[in-house]
């Protein structure tokens, strides 16, 4: 009998073994609710930039992909918890989030911004355009200083667990209120009724939500890269996993020779954040 | 498991369990009242007062505090009109947002707990009061009153815990209550198990001593019927 139940569980086994092996099939999660990047159209489809690029990459790898939903707070341990295989939520590749998970290159470079209501004081603030954190120049720390002077004190919303809270944490803005959000639509809504003084986020965050909603959101201030805000997005893939790794790596590189990323980047962007 | 992440977001989730503690007990205090007035007026003989009062528990009971709390801050927070009024800078706080919610929320499962209660008394009681020539506004608040109490105290202890873990939906509202900060120490270290047995066991810890707490003050004050 108890031989029986062994060879049993064996059998049990080896059929869900062969099961994974035969079909090639990975599962890529995304967050839904950070257009252009990814959302959701009216009927609940996923859309965006990266679920049309996961069905390209997925092509070019020759493997069967599903695309599924996860909020965006618990994105990392639901990949380390095997929920899904890959990452593609506009998830900037960052030291912090390396210690848990590996990326492949980045695809994409997401360009943060600060935004404020059309009306605000700190509308249309006079700073350089862009500033790069990795090596703060004399011209980059006035603008910084420019920005601590603007929002002293001022709330300023961000989504939880991203690269803007932790430039908000790191001080290089000095003294503002944090507040965090589950999602940057919600950060968006709280920003257009005046809860919040400004907020940060990619810039095509809060261009698509002024575009979509016809408030009065504007983008102030330079915008940012480097430093804590990480070098582009890329496929976020568990330590370990290095097969998936490589294949994603070989697949960008393929969409970005046929200009697969360009294409799709001007299509949801209006400009090419490819990388 | 992480130990180390366990014991060392102990004290920062115990300084958050003061704002779950805030928000509960300032929501507790007026959802007594309002419960209070609400049975009041459940008991009124005026159909039109009934109704709206029946009105009143029907939809705090019949839609989930979550929605509760997100019609209140985002959906109030959508009409350009009421930001112009006073009340904004009510609404315009999450603090005050997530307690009203909650008040008007356990405000309605109080004043059904409190009716029940006022209804199970026995009309002897009463008779007994009216007979001595007591006035009815006497007989309510000596009578009525302290017995609907006893009656009320293993719902309401019930209430209680369960508002309790209803305060974990301040999180959703930007609020760092001991929910909000659990999630926040997870955003940075990506590990949800440590975290939320932590958080867990501080809830758990707090519903022993309000289960306790109700269950000796029935011991005192309550009565068997």
């Amino acid at each position: 009998m108890k031989k029986l139940k062994v060879l049993g569980l064996g059998i049990l086994i080896s059929s869900f073994l062969t099961i994974s092996s035969i079909a090639d099939q990975i599962k890529i999660g995304t967050e839904g609710a950070y257009p252009p990047w990814n959302s959701k159209d009216s009927a609940g489809n996923l859309i965006g930039f990266e679920v049309e690029l996961a069905n390209e990459l997925c092509k070019i790898m020759n493997h069967d992909c599903t695309i599924v939903e996860q909020d965006w707070d618990g994105m990392i341990p639901a990949l380390v918890s095997r929920k899904f295989d890959a990452i593609m939520a506009g998830m900037s590749i960052t030291g912090e989030r390396m210690k848990t998970i590996n990326f492949s290159q980045g695809y994409a470079d997401e360009v943060a911004s600060l935004a404020v209501m059309k009306g605000s004081k700190n509308e249309g603030l006079k700073t350089m355009s862009a500033i790069n954190l990795s090596d703060v120049s004399a011209d980059e720390q006035a603008t910084l200083d420019v920005l601590t002077k603007a929002f002293k004190g001022k709330t300023i919303g961000v989504q939880t667990a991203t690269i803007h809270q932790n430039f908000l944490e790191s001080g290089l803005m000095g003294n503002v209120k944090i507040r965090t959000y589950k999602t940057q639509d919600e950060v968006n809504l709280d920003l257009s009724a005046g809860r919040i003084d400004a907020a940060l986020a990619a810039a095509v965050a809060f261009t698509d939500y002024a575009e979509k909603s016809g408030k009065g959101v504007v983008l102030t201030g330079p915008t940012f890269a480097g430093g804590d805000f990480g070098n582009g997005v890329g496929v976020g893939i568990r330590k370990g996993d290095s097969k998936l790794l490589n294949d994603f790596n070989a697949a960008i590189d393929k969409a970005r020779d046929d200009g697969i990323i360009s294409k799709l980047a001007i299509k949801h962007f209006g400009f090419d954040a490819s990388m | 498991m992480d130990i180390e992440l366990m014991i060392n977001s102990f004290p920062k989730l115990l300084n958050a369990t003061l704002i779950t503690l805030k928000l509960l007990s300032v929501s507790l205090i007026f959802g007594l009242f309002i419960g209070l007035g609400f049975a009041i007026l459940r008991m009124n003989n005026n159909k039109l007062i009934n109704k709206f009062a029946y009105g009143y528990s029907y939809i705090f009971r019949g839609t989930p505090l979550l929605v509760q709390i997100f019609i209140i801050y985002f959906g109030l927070g959508q009409i350009e009109y009421l930001r112009t009024t006073f009340l904004w800078v009510v609404l315009k706080e999450p603090y005050w947002c997530a307690i009203i919610a909650f008040s008007l929320n356990t405000g309605a499962y109080t004043s059904e707990i409190l009716r029940s209660a006022f209804q199970t008394i026995k009309p002897g009681y009463l008779e007994a009061g009216r007979s001595l020539g007591i006035p009815s506004k006497i007989i309510f608040t000596k009578i009525q009153i302290p017995i609907a109490i006893k009656q009320s105290l293993p719902a309401y202890g019930n209430e209680i815990i369960l508002m309790l873990k209803g305060t974990s939906l301040a999180s959703t509202v930007t609020l760092m209550d001991l929910t909000g900060v659990a999630k926040y120490i997870i955003s940075t270290t990506f590990k949800p198990v440590e975290v939320f047995i932590v958080a867990g066991g501080i809830y758990l810890f707090m519903t022993f001593i309000i289960h306790n707490v109700i269950k000796y003050l029935e011991k005192k004050y309550g009565f068997q019927t």
